[in-house]
């Protein structure tokens, strides 16, 4: 019962929030400058949130992102040139799912033995031979990039598509598998002890993780309109990291409110030129010395603490109920 | 056989470019574990520094490379005071972040304050064409090849044979138990950051003499290229820092001379990732035994 009515409220803060950017759209409060902010920021919540489980939950120190981010944008602009409506682009999303798992896998057995910065360094590399090989392929049209990709997607695709990942990888975290993670991330050794096979769930938060990835680049493609390889380098990668940090590792509340924060900030100090990334790097390093957990550390938003909060209050006991 | 001779010649040129550098990345990494994110903009700094001070003091290449080393050991030594330091305690990948935001904000300050563009490295040094057995060096790359290992020599002096180098190995290995024999730690982490710097800013002077052209953003693509030397080589250790340098160096050149050069960086980061499948820990690097 209890459990129902907090995913009713989750629900409800879904819709109220489309209704809500729907009526400023409608109202002409958003501009087509803010719209682009807020599907920009979309995006960057689906390829942070995703990082997050690798990074924050798996404890897997990725830094190879954006390449991943690139087979779904590539793909999809492919597709979607020969099969230029709605039902291509969805065939494109799913094509891309299955091409970034295929290299998640690829990429993610080998490397996913390896600890820490070696990982990273590791995934970084192969995020760059990603990049090479689409800078020099026919069907990717080399280093000039792919443009005129028929725009199939506004922001409500991207909203609904926001919240079917995040719900996905929120609660693949806190099943089983979220649970087996966190041993790993704690203790390989002692996770391994207990009977949990450390390559296996590593490997499936891998998967999962650039899965969306590849959804925010299918998005991205179809949204600018606009992509090359350059798009998806290392900076990129690095980009969506900061995010992460920023907003707490582990803490899928704070990536949500680092993106759009960073979002913000980035549309708000666009006009400065080489200034504008002087300020931001000012901020991210005062963030990192006055907040080394980044914003909100472990802070998770959940409905059912609040719950529980005010029926102890109500009861004037403190029922431990069951918490998320 | 001759063109392999050549291009080879040209890679070590490159290679001990990289080299340099990565032996500052591997020394910051192995005493605070940190990756320095910053050390291919210091090497910037110091070509921009050559550049500087040649065309403005008309100073010949020694006292260029000689002061660009002193400003950007100095340079090293108040971002690690001011950037790294509050940090010690702090989750190494906010570190991590940490050495992002002073990499920006070294290379959109350079931007800002002396503009975005390219521009042509004053050539101090005539240009000249040596042959030998049907090789052609230029004297440019032999300087380039000499600095480097006199430098590479020098340091691997200081580390083994100095009362300094023995305080760093023994921070690097147990920073603790470092302390308690009465090693300042600050001081010796301090010191490695100015000594890494140092070689990035001759670095950058010897790759201004080489490429004939700097700009504000040339130090990020050789300072991830470099940290991959290092990882290659053993990150952590000095020698396999030069060795890894000069392998990614040789290996790109020779990948260009057969006729991949679109396919370079990805040859090197296959290099890479296959090195770490089969010695995680580089070609010379210590592998840690596990505890339970």
């Amino acid at each position: 019962m209890k459990n129902l009515k907090i995913r009713g409220v989750w629900l409800v803060l879904m819709i109220a929030g489309f209704y809500l950017i729907n009526f400023l759209v409608g109202a002409g409060v958003i501009d087509s400058f803010i719209e682009n902010m807020i599907v920009t920021i979309g995006i960057n919540i689906i390829l942070a949130v995703g990082l997050n489980l690798i990074i924050g939950y798996a404890g897997q120190f990725s830094l190879g992102h954006a390449g991943f981010m690139a087979i779904g944008a590539y793909t999809t602009a492919i597709i979607v040139a020969k099969l230029p409506t709605t039902i291509g682009f969805y065939v494109s999303i799913f094509a891309g799912i299955a091409i970034a798992v295929l290299f998640a896998l690829i990429i993610g057995i080998p490397t996913l033995r390896l600890r820490g910065d070696y990982l990273a360094i590791a995934t970084m590399g192969a995020a760059e031979i990603i990049r090479v090989i689409i800078n020099n392929l026919k069907i990717t049209n080399g280093a000039a990039g792919m443009f005129n990709i028929p725009n199939l997607a506004s922001w409500p695709t991207v909203y609904i598509l926001v919240c079917v990942t995040t719900i996905i990888i929120v609660n693949f975290s806190r099943s089983r598998a979220g649970r087996a993670l966190q041993a790993i991330r704690d203790d390989e050794i002692a996770a391994e002890s207990v009977g949990i096979t450390p390559l296996k769930w590593k490997l499936a938060a891998f998967v999962l993780g650039t899965a969306t990835a590849s959804v925010a680049g299918s998005l991205h493609a179809v949204y600018i309109q606009t992509i090359t390889p350059g798009d998806f380098g290392i900076m990129s990668s690095v980009s969506l990291l900061i995010i992460v940090v920023m907003g707490g590792v582990g803490s899928y509340t704070g990536t949500v409110v680092a993106a759009v924060i960073l979002g913000v900030l980035d549309t708000a100090l666009q006009s400065l030129g080489a200034l504008r990334m002087l300020i931001y790097a000012v901020i991210l390093i005062l963030i990192m010395m006055f907040k080394p957990s980044g914003l909100l550390g472990h802070y998770e938003l959940s409905f059912t603490k609040i719950w529980d909060k005010i029926s102890s209050r109500s009861n004037k006991i403190n029922p431990k109920g069951e918490q998320s | 056989m001759d063109v392999f001779l050549q291009q080879l010649v040209n890679g070590l040129s490159l290679g001990s470019i990289y080299a340099l550098l990565a032996l500052g990345y591997t020394m910051v990494y192995g005493i605070i574990k940190l990756i320095n994110f910053a050390h291919g903009d210091i090497y910037m700094i110091g070509a921009f520094w050559g550049y500087y001070i040649i065309n403005t003091y008309h100073v010949d290449f020694f006292v260029a490379l000689v002061s660009a080393m002193v400003v950007t050991a100095i340079l090293g030594m108040v971002i690690e005071f001011l950037a790294y330091r509050p940090l010690r305690k702090a989750p190494r990948i906010t570190a991590l972040i940490t050495a992002i935001g002073v990499s920006y904000f070294l290379e959109n300050g350079m931007s800002l304050l002396f503009g975005a563009n390219t521009r042509d490295f004053p050539q101090i040094i005539t240009h000249k064409t040596l042959t030998f057995m049907g090789i052609e060096i230029s004297n440019i790359q032999v300087l380039i090849l000499c600095t480097s290992i006199f430098l590479m020599i020098v340091l691997q002096i200081i580390v083994k044979k100095t009362k300094m180098g023995i305080a760093m190995r023994a921070v690097a290995i147990d920073p603790d138990a470092a302390e308690l024999m009465g090693i300042n730690s600050n001081h010796v982490i301090s010191f490695t950051f100015g000594l890494g710097s140092a070689l990035a800013g001759a670095a950058g002077v010897l790759i201004g003499l080489y490429y004939n052209s700097i700009d504000p953003m040339m130090g990020m693509v050789p300072g991830i290229k470099a940290f991959v030397a290092a990882v290659v080589g053993g990150i952590g250790s000095i020698p396999g820092a030069a060795i890894g340098g000069f392998v990614i160096g040789t290996l790109e050149t020779l990948i260009q001379a057969v006729g991949l050069s679109a396919y370079k960086d990805a040859a090197v980061y296959i290099v890479l990732i296959l090195i770490l499948i089969v010695l995680p820990t580089g070609l010379l690097g210590k592998s840690a035994k596990e505890k339970v």
